[in-house]
């Protein structure tokens, strides 16, 4: 038998166009977030560390300072952002230029899974339960993309992502964006927090992120450490805010001065 | 995915996608040169990983509608997620003249019942208007040869 040609020497027009189909896919996230003036990655890599808490207080700073400004809860596993910001399920209007967001206090806007699950229900997907392993991070990411380019988000100053623990979720964002979104670290000031923050940092600076800086957060006598100043002095990046257990407004706008 | 006639050397072309309902998936292949067919059968967790692409093979029929995947795949989604009524999508999507006159053409003793499919199949999708292709669509995906 001769040699047969590989997969990239067919080049035959195919009626399923999936790579097109892709190419759809990518090119309605961008032009949904065309009006939004820059998309900032929330993450940290160390669960608890308060980053939920930190982007939905942050969001509301910045729109109390004029700036509008939006949450995606990239959580789809355990989406919180919604009751911290205060908002109560109502369904979602819907359009066939996309679903409304919600908006919470002081006017930030929203979207998360929280409002479309159950109460109190796990995220599931309908499909063959055996080996779901093998698409169940491909169907979070396609979530992840639909609630970025089919949400009505308008014009935004800054959408803020609220990213779970760990780097899978950054990852398919990067590919889902086409481009490694800018990121706020946060941290709590303990030596196991710096360690897990440590490895996001490096692995967000690896894929071409912007660190923007650190939120070192729950700063106090309860947690001690220096985990926002060895982050800081390794990656040559400001530590934004420290805040305490009760932060105040005034703690809140600095942040979002800084940003 | 390609699919190459070897006999002839040359790339066969997609002819059809059959969705038989049991969570399996076909499609049809046929070479331009020699006409031979050939069919991609694909497992359940081979055609929801393709599912949780948001592709459609064989191409889409109708535009990919607002968090398509997130209305059709979550299984524990909320029941009043979504306000569909205000803007026409979903049970009350509207329907093209050319597919109410195919619906016209469904007995009927069941047409009611093949309505309610139809729109319910709209509502999952975010569909905001019924038409021909989205009745293929429908059929192909639910099983629904002959309605």
């Amino acid at each position: 038998m001769p040699p047969i040609r590989t997969y990239h020497e067919l080049t035959d027009a195919d009626r399923s166009g999936l790579p097109e189909q892709i190419g759809a896919q990518r090119k309605r996230v961008a032009e949904r977030l065309a009006g939004v003036g820059r998309v900032i990655a929330v993450m940290s890599g160390k669960g608890g560390v308060g980053k939920s808490y930190v982007t939905a207080h942050l969001a509301r700073a910045l729109a109390r300072s004029g700036r509008a400004a939006g949450v995606l809860d990239a959580d789809l596993n355990g989406p919180t952002i919604p009751r911290l910001l205060g908002i109560e399920h109502a369904p979602r209007p819907t359009s066939q230029s996309g679903i409304e967001p919600a908006t919470g206090q002081d006017g930030v806007r929203c979207i998360s899974m929280a409002m479309l699950l159950e109460d109190g229900a796990p995220l599931a997907f309908k499909g063959p339960s055996a080996e779901s392993f093998v698409w169940r991070g491909a169907m979070e990411a396609s979530a992840l993309r639909e609630l970025l380019g089919d949400v009505a988000w308008g014009s935004l100053d800054t959408l803020l992502l609220d990213l779970p623990p760990g780097m899978q979720r950054y990852v398919e964002l990067c590919d889902i964006l086409g481009a490694p979104p800018p990121v706020l670290t946060v941290t709590i000031p303990t030596p196991e927090s710096r360690d897990a923050v440590q490895r996001a940092m490096r692995a967000a600076l690896e894929r071409g992120s912007q660190l923007l800086g650190i939120v070192e957060n729950m700063v106090g006598d309860e947690f001690p450490g220096s985990a926002g100043d060895d982050l800081s002095g390794e990656f040559g990046v400001p530590i934004l805010a420290r805040l305490p257990w009760r932060p105040t407004p005034d703690a809140w706008a600095g942040l979002a001065g800084r940003l | 995915m390609k699919f190459l006639c070897v006999d002839c050397d040359k790339q066969m072309a997609f002819e059809e996608r059959q969705l038989p309902g049991d969570g399996t998936l076909a499609a049809t292949f046929k070479c331009p040169t020699c006409g031979r067919v050939v069919a991609m059968l694909t497992n359940p967790m081979e055609t929801q990983l393709v599912s949780s692409l948001g592709v459609e093979i064989g191409g889409r029929t109708v535009p990919a509608q607002p968090l398509e995947t997130v209305r059709k795949m979550v299984a524990t989604g909320r029941d009043d997620a979504f306000d569909d009524g205000a803007s026409g999508v979903g049970r009350g999507a509207l329907w093209s003249q050319e597919a109410t006159e195919r619906l016209n053409r469904v007995p009927s003793f069941v047409r009611g019942m093949v309505k309610r499919i139809y729109a319910d199949f709209a509502k999952e999708r975010g569909i905001a208007e019924i038409t021909p292709a989205v009745m293929d669509t429908a059929r192909a995906e639910l099983g629904l040869e002959g309605m």
